[in-house]
Formats: C-alpha cells, sequence, structure tokens
C-alpha cells in the first residue's frame, strides 16, 4: 500500500484531496419517461387480461373441454407429424437444389433457378389446391420406359388429402430451403474450401469437412424459423379437408358454434409447439456457435 | 523433357480466363532444395502461376511438371490424358500452399488446423497428428496457442499456424503467395523468420512477395514477372542491382 502510495504520479494538491478522501457514490438520474411508458404498457396489459378473463363469451371452461379431446389431439397429431414429413423433405428437396444452383453445370443451374421461381412466385394456398385437383390434368400416372413397361403406376384419382398436403408443402418448402442453404455456404468465404483443396483434400471432402460445418452456422438457425413456420403455415391444408389441428377444432365448432373457445385451443397448442421448438433452437445454435 | 533435378519444370506455360489470356508462355526451373522469388507488379499473373503449380488451375498450353510429374496429366504416348479428381489430390497433397488472407479454417483451434490435413488426407490417427501438430506449433513459436481460434490470433500468428499447417503435410514444395501483404508492418518479421528457418532447413519454396530484403537474403533467384511471361531472372545480386531489362528497374525504383 504504502509503496504504491509513493509512486503514483503527482497531481494538483487540490485534486489529489479530493480523491482520496470522498467516498465517492453515483446518483443517477431519474428515468421519469421510460417509467409512464412501463406504466402505460402494464395498464394496457392487465386491462387486456382482464378483460379476455372476466368475458363470458371466451368460455374459458369449454377451452379446458377440449383442450385434451381426442379429436383435438389427433388433429395436433397430424399436424406434428405433416410438420416434420414436410420439412425433412423439404430440407432434402432443398439441399439438392442448392447444389445444383452451386454447380458449375448451366443446365442443372437453370433448370434449379425455374424451379425455385415457381415454387416460389405462386400461393402455397394454390399450390395446394393444385395438387388435391392433379387428377383433373393426369388422370394416371405412369413411370417406365418409353414405350416398354411401367415401372410405376399411379392413378390420380386416388391422390388423398394427406399426399396433396405433403406434396404441395414440401415442394414449396423446398424452394425456399434451397435459397437458405446456397445462402449458407455461400456465406462461407472461398478461401476455406480453397485452402482444404490446397491439402490435398477432393471438393467433396473440402464440402464436408470445412465448407458445410461452417455453412450450418446459418443454415440451422433459418431452418428452426422454417420449422416453426412450417407449424403454422400446415393449418393451410384444412382448405383440403385434412383433419390437421386448425381443421379438427373447426370441426368441432362447427357443430357446437364455440367458435372462439375452440380457436384459442388450437393458438394454445400452436403456441406450446412454437415454444418448445424455439427452445431446442435456442441449444442448437449456442452448439454451433464455436470459433466465432 | 523435363531436368530430373528440377522440382518445378515450366515451358511456354499459358492460361486464359475466357478471353482474356494472363499467362502468355511462362519459363521457369526451380531446383530441389532451391528458393525461388517470383516478383512483378500487381496483375502480371504472379498468383495464377503458383495456382497452375498446384493445379488449382489448368492451363492451356505448354508444358508444366512437378517433380517430374507432369501437373494435372498423365502422358501416354502423344496423349495427355487429364487426371481423375482423386490423382489431382493425391498430388496436390505433397504441395504446400501459403496465402496471402491465411485461410485457416474458422471453426478449428489452431492445432486441429494443423491436423487437419494428416487426419483427412493422410489417414493419420488423432494422437498421431496431434502430436504432429504440438512439434509444428512449437517450431513456429506457437507452442501455447494450440486451443485457440484463428479469430483469437493475431495476422502474424494466423500466417505462421498456416505455414504449419501446409508443413503437417511434408510437402516436398511449399508455394507462398504474398504471405506477408495481408499483415501489419510489425508482424511481418515473425512470419519472414520462419520462412527463413523453412528455406535454411533445405525446403523448396516458391514465394510471391514484394519483400525486396527477404528475396535479397533468402532468395537463389529471383523471377521477374510482368505481363504474363518472365522478363528477367537470376541470382539476387544480379536482378536487384544490376536489372537489365527497363521494366525491372522501373518495378525495382517503384518498391523501393
Ligand atoms: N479466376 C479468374 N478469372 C478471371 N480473371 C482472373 C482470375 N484470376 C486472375 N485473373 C486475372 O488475371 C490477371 C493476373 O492476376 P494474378 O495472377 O492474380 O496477378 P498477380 O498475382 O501477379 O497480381 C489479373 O488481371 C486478374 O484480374
Ligand atoms: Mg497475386
Amino acid at each position: 500500500m504504502s509503496v504504491s502510495d509513493q509512486i503514483t504520479t503527482p497531481l494538483p494538491a487540490r485534486a489529489t484531496a479530493d480523491r482520496r478522501d470522498t467516498n465517492w457514490k453515483i446518483v443517477r438520474r431519474p428515468s421519469y419517461g421510460r417509467w409512464a411508458v412501463d406504466a402505460l404498457l402494464a395498464f394496457v396489459v392487465v386491462g387486456l387480461c382482464w378483460l379476455s378473463f372476466t368475458n363470458p363469451n371466451f368460455q374459458w371452461d369449454v377451452v379446458g373441454k377440449y383442450l385434451f379431446h381426442p379429436a383435438v389431439l389427433n388433429g395436433l397429431w397430424t399436424t406434428v407429424s405433416l410438420t416434420t414429413i414436410t420439412m425433412v423433405l423439404g430440407v432434402g428437396i432443398g439441399i439438392l437444389f442448392a447444389m445444383m444452383m452451386l454447380s458449375h453445370d448451366r443446365f442443372l443451374k437453370s433448370f434449379a433457378a425455374a424451379y425455385i421461381w415457381l415454387f416460389r412466385g405462386t400461393p402455397l394456398l394454390v399450390q395446394l389446391i393444385f395438387w388435391f385437383n392433379i387428377s383433373a390434368l393426369y388422370p394416371q400416372i405412369n413411370i417406365g420406359i418409353p414405350g416398354g413397361p411401367y415401372l410405376f403406376s399411379f392413378s390420380g384419382n386416388s391422390i388423398t388429402p394427406f399426399m396433396a398436403a405433403v406434396l404441395g408443402l414440401a415442394l414449396h418448402e423446398g424452394a425456399y430451403m434451397a435459397e437458405i442453404v446456397r445462402g449458407g455456404v455461400q456465406a462461407v468465404g472461398r478461401g476455406q474450401s480453397q485452402a482444404a483443396i490446397a491439402l490435398g483434400m477432393t471438393r467433396l471432402q473440402a464440402f464436408g469437412r470445412i465448407t458445410l460445418p461452417q455453412a450450418l452456422r446459418i443454415i440451422v438457425p433459418a431452418t428452426g424459423n422454417q420449422v416453426i413456420l412450417m407449424l403454422k403455415t400446415t393449418s393451410l391444408v384444412s382448405v383440403i379437408a385434412l383433419p390437421e389441428l386448425l381443421y379438427s377444432v373447426q370441426n368441432i365448432y362447427a357443430r357446437t358454434f364455440e367458435i372462439i373457445p375452440l380457436l384459442i385451443v388450437a393458438s394454445v397448442w400452436y403456441l406450446f409447439m412454437c415454444s418448445l421448438l424455439s427452445l431446442v433452437q435456442y441449444f442448437l445454435e449456442k452448439k454451433l456457435g464455436k470459433g466465432h | 523433357m523435363s531436368v530430373p533435378e528440377a522440382m518445378v519444370f515450366a515451358e511456354g506455360v499459358t492460361k486464359s480466363f475466357g478471353s482474356i489470356e494472363v499467362l502468355k508462355g511462362v519459363n521457369m526451373e526451380v531446383a530441389k532444395g532451391q528458393v525461388v522469388c517470383l516478383i512483378g507488379p500487381s496483375g502480371s499473373g504472379k498468383s495464377t502461376f503458383l495456382r497452375c503449380i498446384n493445379n488449382l488451375e489448368t492451363i492451356n498450353s505448354g508444358w508444366l511438371s512437378v517433380d517430374g510429374e507432369l501437373v494435372g496429366f498423365r502422358q501416354e504416348g502423344n496423349n495427355l490424358i487429364e487426371l481423375r479428381e482423386k490423382e489431382v489430390a493425391a498430388r496436390r497433397a505433397q504441395i504446400g500452399m501459403v496465402f496471402q488472407h491465411f485461410n485457416l479454417f474458422a471453426n478449428k483451434t489452431a492445432i486441429k488446423n494443423v491436423m487437419e490435413g494428416p487426419v483427412a488426407v493422410r489417414r493419420m490417427n488423432k494422437v498421431d497428428a496431434k502430436r504432429l501438430a504440438e512439434t509444428l506449433l512449437d517450431k513456429v513459436g506457437l507452442k501455447h496457442k494450440g486451443d485457440a481460434y484463428p479469430s483469437e490470433l493475431s495476422g502474424g500468428q494466423q500466417q505462421r499456424v498456416a505455414i504449419a499447417r501446409a508443413m503437417a503435410m511434408e510437402p516436398k514444395l511449399l508455394l507462398f503467395d504474398e504471405p506477408t501483404s495481408a499483415l501489419d508492418p510489425e508482424l511481418v518479421g515473425e512470419v519472414l523468420e520462419v520462412m527463413r528457418e523453412l528455406a535454411r532447413g533445405g525446403m523448396t519454396m516458391v514465394v510471391v512477395t514484394h519483400e525486396m530484403a527477404f528475396a535479397r537474403d533468402v532468395a537463389d533467384i529471383i523471377f521477374f514477372m510482368d505481363g504474363g511471361v518472365v522478363v528477367e531472372a537470376g541470382p539476387p545480386s544480379q536482378i536487384l542491382n544490376a536489372p537489365q531489362s527497363p521494366r525491372l528497374r522501373e518495378f525495382l525504383s517503384n518498391v523501393s
């Protein structure tokens, strides 16, 4: 202590005295403006809660009654499986088309660009109704060698709402995922793959070991958003009478006319699933953040 | 055709990008154990030629061989048959490359950067690769920085890791493309010192550089490139003290 006292640079006498002898206390300026905004917001929130919980028309008892109703749970299951299947397919299609976009082959590039242009450029709702009515266009779908035997034969009339939904959602999702994957890969500097190739890796090795892991840092969070979006987008397939979560509650309120409480039931489940997914996303992103 | 002692042998090498001819007939010979420096104005084709040597670019015509083997092709009678990607990669593995902007793998620590080549390409087991990487990091003075990510290292440290990464492949030839051009002036020395050490150890090196003092000290031969050809070549004393061509004289007066 005494040593450090001795070697402090000499200051003007008054300044030194002030610093040494005072026990400084920081006085913050009160922020009245922020308190006012907070108070107003609190008032609005409490008011809204009050209005919704005291208004008998919300029929919270009906919400409770249907929250775990078998038909609702069935719808929830359909929503979850539809989301899973279409996202898996969508990611697969996305990777495939992203690779085509990134290739040096003009034809592959144009083909992928056309696909993305078409499926991003038309409303999903239109695409869903289109697939549902595909039999009008192709009553019979045969795949095989022209003139030879069919390897695969399929009647357009037998397309189910579920198949139409999967087809519509996955093809649409694939177009968006292709852009996400392409963006992620392109965000990794060319120097990275170049260095890997200079070490003696093949292009595929360099992609798998160096480029892709870094691209995932961008792709995974964006894909997480797509999953959350897809969970809610599946409600669109209610228009082709597929009993997912929304259509299931619609089915019920068509009979009971308890529209608002049943929409709340569906919303509670959507919110619950989205919160779960956000949590997963948070941990994945934390894990991928290494080195940046 | 190629000289048996030559590590790199180039004769009439041309390379075009689209309609622009960047290399217009490069002649060059680098003997085993030699250190050569490539100097010349920006855009003269130095990087392009360097990239041709390890087949990151494929030449359009001429003859280019490394250690007696044609780069990118196999000779059968009068035909030059393009090599498969795996064969090309196997030859690249024997040539190290150090880039201007280091290009360390951003998601891997320093030691993982150095281990990557041995593990992924030489199929070395991780324990041996780690031991090798530790030795090499020690050699470049970064023994204690093994667990640091590239973003946590200075430019000079990153470039030294990059040199260790190239050395981990035990290359017979090392290529440097302006290894100190992206560095703050006070960090240039530490990288050049590592390169001097490699040169003393007998490594064959082709170095594109603007560091004339380094070229003077270390190079056996300096090649001056301009407009896609080698204009003048010779020992440093001749090139730097008694330049023959007007272009080289002008270049030297600009960089001094
Ligand atoms: N991949 C490429 N595509 C088109 N032009 C290129 C490419 N690489 C280099 N060039 C051109 O070739 C010329 C020589 O470039 P470079 O070899 O990098 O010169 P240096 O390294 O001597 O500065 C420059 O005009 C550059 O624009
Ligand atoms: Mg260059």
